[in-house]
């Protein structure tokens, strides 16, 4: 009986430390291709920016729509690694 | 060794009830409506012949910061009957952003999923309504049927239009908002535990103590992130709102 208890209690144990750990590699990789992609639109932002000044309010305003949509894919894991980390 | 106890996540953005489902979120909600309505009643009574003064400077720099870069920018000069709504939304997603930082609040309202997810079904019915009001049935038949792409892409690119317009724009926009919150909120959190916890130590390594002050001061440089968090997201809530306003008035873009 005692045995028993304690098996149950390693599974428990072990299952809790696989949702850790899925729910630190869910969020890791969910940032990886939105870093990129952000860096991407902001560099380029900055590269139209700089070659004409004057089209810099509009550049801004598509730069913040384009970090917007592909920041959400990161924020998805982001409520992906709390779900699971629950 | 030093052991940090994080909360559960229900702990840290749940409330004592002040009364039976009346809690913090709520008061911060009421409070940020409030404090936005006061805001515009003072400044729209003042004489409007006259130089403006306190509130009222505060309020047209809300109103042409609207116009000029979110209105113009996105639906163009037509568009200029939407501002008040853009900045009721705007107002209002900032106020309750902002608790997040204000100490004793230290909550962000938009951190719990009703508020944004309530804002994003209004978001939904207006741009949907706009686009039926404006184009009647072909602003349907133009998102399942679209004429601008060849015939064999018309499928495929009906259907993404179609999920993006009625599921996806509504969902992101709403999980968007939230998760930056929460996000931001956890990171205080953490950091504000960590110094907490290093501060009090016991342990036998005195140089630990003093060391809880790197964490604090984290605390502080997140806290000014904070702000900038709060108001940028407030900024993207209103431009996406007012985006895909334009997109259903003029769907040939």
């Amino acid at each position: 009986m005692q045995a028993l208890a304690i098996v149950i209690q390693q599974a428990e144990d072990a299952k809790a430390a696989n949702a850790a750990i899925g729910a630190g590699f869910a969020y890791g990789l969910a940032a990886i291709g939105p870093g990129i992609g952000i860096g991407i639109v902001v560099g380029k932002a900055i590269e139209a920016m700089a070659r004409q000044p004057e089209a810099a309010g509009m550049v801004r305003t598509t730069m913040f729509l384009g970090i917007a949509f592909t920041e959400a894919l990161a924020l998805i894991g982001f409520v992906v690694f709390i779900l699971l980390g629950l | 060794m030093l052991g940090l106890e994080f909360p559960p996540i229900n702990e840290v953005i749940r409330w004592q009830d002040v009364f039976p489902s009346f809690n913090k979120v709520a008061l911060i909600g009421c409070l940020a409506a409030l404090i936005g309505m006061t805001i515009f009643v003072l400044a729209g009574r003042k004489d409007p012949m006259v130089a403006p003064t306190g509130v009222r400077n505060l309020a047209e720099t809300g109103v042409e910061f609207i116009e000029d870069q979110i209105v113009l920018q996105t639906i163009g000069r037509e568009g200029l009957a939407w501002t008040p709504f853009l900045l009721t939304l705007f107002i209002f997603v900032y106020l309750c952003n902002l608790p997040g930082i204000i100490p004793i609040l230290q909550m962000p309202a938009t951190a719990r999923m009703a508020i944004p997810l309530f804002l994003a079904v209004i978001v939904w019915f207006t741009y949907n309504a706009v686009g039926l009001r404006r184009n009647g049935v072909s602003y349907l038949t133009g998102i399942v049927w679209p004429k601008t792409v060849p015939v064999g892409m018309r499928p495929l690119v009906g259907l993404i239009e179609f999920m993006s317009n009625i599921l996806l724009r509504p969902f992101s926009l709403a999980v968007r908002l939230f998760a930056n919150m929460l996000a931001g909120h956890m990171l205080l959190v953490t950091f504000a535990l960590l110094a907490d916890a290093m501060f009090r130590a016991q342990t036998k390594e005195l140089i630990l103590r003093p060391m809880g002050i790197l964490p604090f001061f984290m605390l502080i440089f997140l806290t000014v992130f904070e702000v900038l968090v709060g108001l940028l997201q407030a900024y993207i809530f209103t431009i996406l709102t007012a985006v895909y306003i334009g997109l259903a008035w003029h769907p040939e873009h």
